[in-house]
């Protein structure tokens, strides 16, 4: 049993970090990100976590000096959102390449233009190409347990990648839910101390580190970056359940919500599952069989198991936070083509909901499930939920 | 003070950080300066190599020259990687996971400095990290084939300012970083010239030894774009000195030093001469340019003197 407090999904990812101590934590204040770094800074101002901290100059310096960092050997972390993600973006990218497993909460916040500070999924869609492990948090408690799981997943010698750990913008980093904080000591032994065989700072064993790879090259270490990917399934199952020893709470790939007997089902990332739930139990409530299921681990995509859970649902709704432009949204591209090896297929349809913060209402799930229900669907055409005109 | 074979010595054999066998043009300065600027570590080197000249010819997978540890990520970010690997050594040691001691080198091109490196820099130096940077400045993106850069000098032709029927080649002044990082108020800042060996090794030293962040910049003449045969490229960092277009001085703890005073100073003909980059220049209708210019140098030199007499801190 841990011990409750009441902290914003921002503090919560600042907890995470105060247990886990890293070595280095470099970061640069972004709205909505801020609270994280802020948090942060005030413990290591009242020596409650001994981090070197860098407050950098940019958010590009802030993903270089963490690669230098973890590089040196560090356990080293930052944290972004938005227009700071945007400017990391060509370091985010290098980062898998380099193999190190660098752990980054990441508040989800719309990409400008036009300017605004509020959440859509438009950051982390951006860069689910990258290669970094990506996993998504519906509340507080999620992004807490996220962070420490995401480290050990990280770091294990068969992955080796980085990983960003997502949380909705305001909606999850500003509010205050009741978090429950494990034992400091035992999150520190589940987290251990990251080793030093591939340390810069070796001067024993002198390496290169981010050499250039020709054609003659550079294509093996890309298919080895997706191996890795590949043995995230195992390793993410087994880290999860060493930490579930610890919370009790168990960490699927996904998680279903009243979904085995469903006629129709919603895939939404994130908090927006949170009100799904709530639409699910009212519609269940008047008889309704509907049900939900939550992305969690998004990169890599467990496509098998997605599929098994989904496979006997005749009408599938996808709620998509961001927009692919002139193509199908990104969670809807995910199942669809998990659909793809199967002999019947549900229906499917792609809805857009929630750009730039714009609330959505379990009444407006509720809507979604009634259409579902009808079966008047057109997966080719993407309709959007809370839009005018 | 050690002689120059003493410093020889020590980049070659088992004692060289930089060994043979990269990639570097024939007649090329980098690999000089960083063997000058190595051998006056008496700790070992991290070095972080901002992409351009010196990364992309010696650490080509899967071979590498590099006897010291060694890191690239990106062209603009040296002074940052620099930055995470010194909090790194810092919190390693703190925490006694780590033992000895190193020095930390970050290196880059005048690309990757004075443009889209600086403002990664200029935070690495404000933050006052404990690193040495390394400026190879050769006036311009000579890796890609001779572009501009905010160092390339007034009256140069470059491929993205070309000199031609109506335009003179580049026409602006270049940015004095040596100032620039002075103004940080960082303990050491060094200018030198890659023919001088016991000038570069001397303010290596300093910079190596200095308690907060040093710059050296170190002039570089490039054969393959300031197209002069490759016998010659100490001779063009001689006479960089020589016309004063290019004074070796330092700013160590404010106080400005000039290191080297040519007794008669060249015309800048003298260095323009040659390098196909000015040729230009000797058109009867650019002969404004070369009187501009050695206005400009004449005036730096002057201030450099007198800011020197003065005794101000920087």
């Amino acid at each position: 049993m841990g011990i409750r407090k009441a902290i914003t999904g921002a503090q919560a990812a600042a907890e995470a970090m105060r247990q886990i101590n890293p070595d280095v934590v470099v970061a640069y204040p972004i709205t909505p990100q801020t609270p994280i770094v802020e948090q942060f800074a005030a413990y290591v101002a009242d020596g409650i976590v001994d981090t070197e901290m860098i407050p950098v100059e940019s958010e590009h310096s802030a993903m270089s000096a963490t690669v230098g960092a973890e590089a040196a050997g560090a356990r080293a972390m930052s944290a972004t959102s938005s227009q700071g993600l945007a400017l990391m973006w060509e370091i985010v990218a290098a980062t898998p390449g380099l193999r190190l497993p660098i752990v980054m909460p990441l508040v989800n916040r719309t990409i400008s233009a036009p300017l605004n500070i509020h959440c859509d999924h438009s950051d982390v869609m951006g860069v689910t190409t990258l290669g970094w492990i990506q996993i998504f948090s519906e509340n507080a408690q999620e992004v807490y347990e996220n962070i420490l799981l995401a480290i050990r997943v990280a770091e294990d010698r068969r992955i080796q990648l980085p990983v960003m750990v997502n949380q909705d913008g305001f909606i999850t980093s500003h509010a205050v839910e009741p978090v429950e904080i494990f034992d400091d000591a035992a999150v520190q032994s589940f987290v251990g101390i990251r080793s030093l065989e591939r340390s810069l700072l070796d001067t024993e064993h002198v390496r290169t580190i981010g050499a250039m790879a020709l054609p003659d090259y550079l294509f093996e270490a890309k298919r080895a970056q997706e191996e890795a990917m590949g043995n995230v399934f195992q390793v993410y199952k087994e880290v999860g359940r060493e930490l579930s020893s610890i919370t009790g709470h168990a960490y699927p790939y996904f998680e279903t919500y009243r979904l085995d007997d469903a006629e129709a089902a919603i895939v939404v990332l994130n908090s927006a599952a949170g009100t799904a739930k709530v639409a699910v139990d009212a519609m269940r409530g008047r008889g309704k069989k509907v049900g939900l299921l939550k992305p969690i681990l998004f990169r890599p995509f467990p496509y098998e198991e997605v599929r098994a859970a989904l496979e006997n649902i005749p009408a599938i709704g996808i709620l998509d936070r961001s927009m692919s432009f002139g193509a199908c949204a990104p969670v809807y591209t995910e199942i669809r083509s998990v659909l793809y090896e199967l002999d019947t297929r549900p229906k499917v349809q792609s809805y857009v909901f929630g750009l730039g913060g714009r609330d959505i209402l379990s009444t407006e799930v509720e809507a979604v499930f009634e259409e579902l229900l009808t079966g008047e669907l057109d997966s080719k055409r993407q309709r959007y939920i809370g839009l005018r005109g | 003070m050690p002689t120059l074979q003493d410093i020889a010595l020590k980049t070659s054999g088992s004692a060289a950080k930089l060994v043979s066998g990269h990639r570097m043009c024939a007649g090329c300065g980098i690999p000089v300066v960083l063997k000058e600027v190595l051998a006056a570590s008496d700790k070992p080197v991290i070095v972080i190599n901002a992409t351009g000249c010196l990364e992309v010819t010696t650490a080509v997978y899967p071979y590498t020259a590099w006897n010291t540890p060694w890191m690239h990520l990106t062209f603009e970010n040296a002074a940052a990687v620099a930055a995470g690997i010194e909090a790194a050594y810092k919190s390693l040691k703190h925490r006694g996971k780590i033992n000895g001691e190193v020095n930390i080198l970050a290196v880059g091109g005048d690309g990757g400095t004075y443009d889209i490196g600086f403002q990664a820099l200029s935070g690495a130096l404000e933050r006052y990290h404990r690193f040495m940077y390394l400026v190879y400045d050769n006036e311009g993106y000579m890796n890609t084939g001779n572009q501009r850069s905010g160092a390339t000098p007034f009256g140069a032709s470059t491929s993205t300012v070309p000199a031609g029927k109506v335009s003179p080649g580049k026409p602006q002044w270049r940015k004095n970083l040596v100032e620039i990082a002075a103004a940080h108020r960082i303990p050491y800042v060094g200018q030198s010239a890659v023919h001088n060996t016991l000038d570069v090794f001397k303010k290596a030293q300093k910079g190596f030894s200095a308690d907060g962040p040093a710059v050296l910049a170190v002039l570089q003449p490039c054969t393959t774009n300031w197209s002069f045969d490759s016998a010659l490229t100490m001779q063009y960092s001689r006479l960089a000195v020589e016309t004063n277009f290019w004074p070796l001085y330092e700013i160590e703890n404010g106080i400005v030093h000039i290191t080297s005073k040519p007794t008669n100073r060249k015309p800048i003909e003298d260095f323009l001469k040659g390098q196909t980059r000015f040729k230009h220049l000797f058109r009867p209708e650019n002969q404004h340019v070369i009187v501009e210019m050695q206005e400009m140098i004449d005036d730096e030199w002057d201030r450099l003197v007198k800011l020197e007499a003065s005794g101000v801190r920087f």
